[in-house]
């Protein structure tokens, strides 16, 4: 277990984008049987999410919220030491996408960039990486940029996947300042790594067998250049780690659920969200959801859903507590006081 | 734990299935109202009246409630 506390170092803004193309989850009756579609959205809260077009990635959507920051804010972009672009969704194995950011947003080319992948979990591991390099002497600004587009690598033809995953970018700026203490615990587990994968890569190399959609378990179809999930282990997984991780956090920052303001889940499911709710004994109305609108959008669901939920809200002392969790295994979380933080609202792509 | 008390914490997890038809040899997979959603609300009660870890594998592997009992009973701790 990493226990890391950072000082002096805060959140001063984030932004979100999605794509404008809505799909509703009433419509899958190609692949859910009608009379079970009502129950599968109340069940997994998911009414509708934002599908980007063919020829929009994750990187151009977290280019128009870091644009939208940047405007909101008054953010020159030569006051930018550091860019991490966090997505597994990036636009070439060759380069670094967040070398292709810098270059787009007009940052220096001192600009320290790279690249963070993981997957649900990824917003707490960058977050952290971002607070340690603004701890750093040398370093003022870093900017995150967290997006995916799982809509890419998931078949519309798989049940288990194709209901939750909905696309979106963000963008979080990170600096010094009277920010207080903000503490993370971030933890792995590799034995669950089948649980969450795509098969096709440097180890299975990519073959045009690799490119064929395959009826698998349960008449799901996919290729090996798709997600797999098996929604049971990762269920498993999440109700056994995020609760107890969580109450691990409070307690070894002295804390109880009454101090937290706001606690923001990585939006999997809402099944499992008000599960979490239930077993932390936390009121729901400090809980804010995005899910219903946006879906599972991976690492980018926890600044999303500030940016949709928290706009305007954040005046003043505010302890946010966020948890995310997810392939790898991995789950990590943070409290942080997110003084003053100026949320932008959604903006389309 | 009994398995009496554990039919009753299964059968509740149900909305349209009559409780009494449910019992330790019911293969319930093969009920009208059985999902993978539902498989999700079972692993969710084994954890909070049990505390014990559920896996796909135990779901996939059992076919009576009396499985599922069965695994549980030997993890309980």
């Amino acid at each position: 277990m990493a226990k890391i506390t950072y000082h002096g170092v805060g959140i001063k803004a984030l932004s979100a984008c999605v794509p404008c193309d809505i799909v509703y989850n009433k419509d899958l009756g190609y692949l859910i049987p009608e009379e079970e579609i009502e129950k599968t959205i109340n069940n997994i809260g998911i009414e509708q999410r934002r599908i980007a077009a063919p020829d929009v990635m994750a990187s151009d959507l977290c280019f128009k919220a870091a644009q939208q920051l940047m405007a909101d804010n008054h953010i020159q972009p030569e006051s930018i030491d550091v860019l991490l672009f966090m997505s597994q969704t990036s636009d070439y194995r060759i380069p670094a996408t967040s070398c292709l950011l810098q270059h787009r947003l007009g940052l220096p080319r001192e600009t320290m960039c790279f690249d963070i992948s993981l997957g649900c979990s990824g917003y707490l591991f960058a977050l952290s990486a971002a607070f340690a390099y603004a701890s750093m002497d040398g370093v003022n600004r870093v900017l995150l940029l967290d997006g995916e587009t799982f809509s890419k690598i998931v078949n519309r033809h798989d049940k288990v996947d194709w209901p939750l995953y909905g696309d979106a970018g963000t963008a979080t700026l990170v600096e010094k300042g009277d920010y207080g203490d903000a503490t993370f615990m971030l933890n792995t587990d590799g034995s669950g790594e089948e649980a969450l994968k795509i098969h096709a890569g440097m180890r299975n190399p990519i073959t045009p067998e690799s490119c064929v959609e395959r009826v698998r378990e349960d008449g799901n179809i996919r290729s090996d250049l798709e997600v797999f999930m098996d929604g049971m282990d990762v269920f498993n997984f999440a109700i056994s780690k995020v609760p107890k991780s969580i109450k691990l956090l409070l307690k070894e920052t002295d804390r109880t659920t009454d101090d937290v303001d706001y606690m923001v889940f990585h939006q999997a499911n809402r099944f499992m969200m008000d599960f979490f709710v239930k077993k932390l004994k936390i009121s729901p109305d400090r809980v804010p959801y995005c899910i219903h609108k946006y879906g599972n959008t991976s690492s980018a669901s926890i600044p999303l859903t500030i940016s949709s939920e928290l706009s305007g809200k954040l005046t003043g002392d505010n302890m946010v507590l966020m948890s995310g969790f997810g392939a790898g295994l991995s789950w990590g979380s943070a409290i942080v006081n997110m003084r003053d933080c100026k949320v932008s609202p959604v903006i389309e792509y | 734990m009994t398995l009496v008390e554990f039919i009753d914490n299964f059968a509740d997890l149900f909305d349209e299935t009559d409780h009494d038809t449910i019992s330790a040899s019911t293969r319930y997979k093969e009920l009208a109202e059985w999902s993978s959603l539902l498989a999700l609300s079972v692993i969710a009660m084994i954890d909070e009246e049990y505390d014990v870890e559920f896996r796909g594998d135990d779901i996939r592997c059992s076919n009576t409630v009396e499985d599922l009992y069965n695994i549980v009973e030997a993890r309980v701790g």
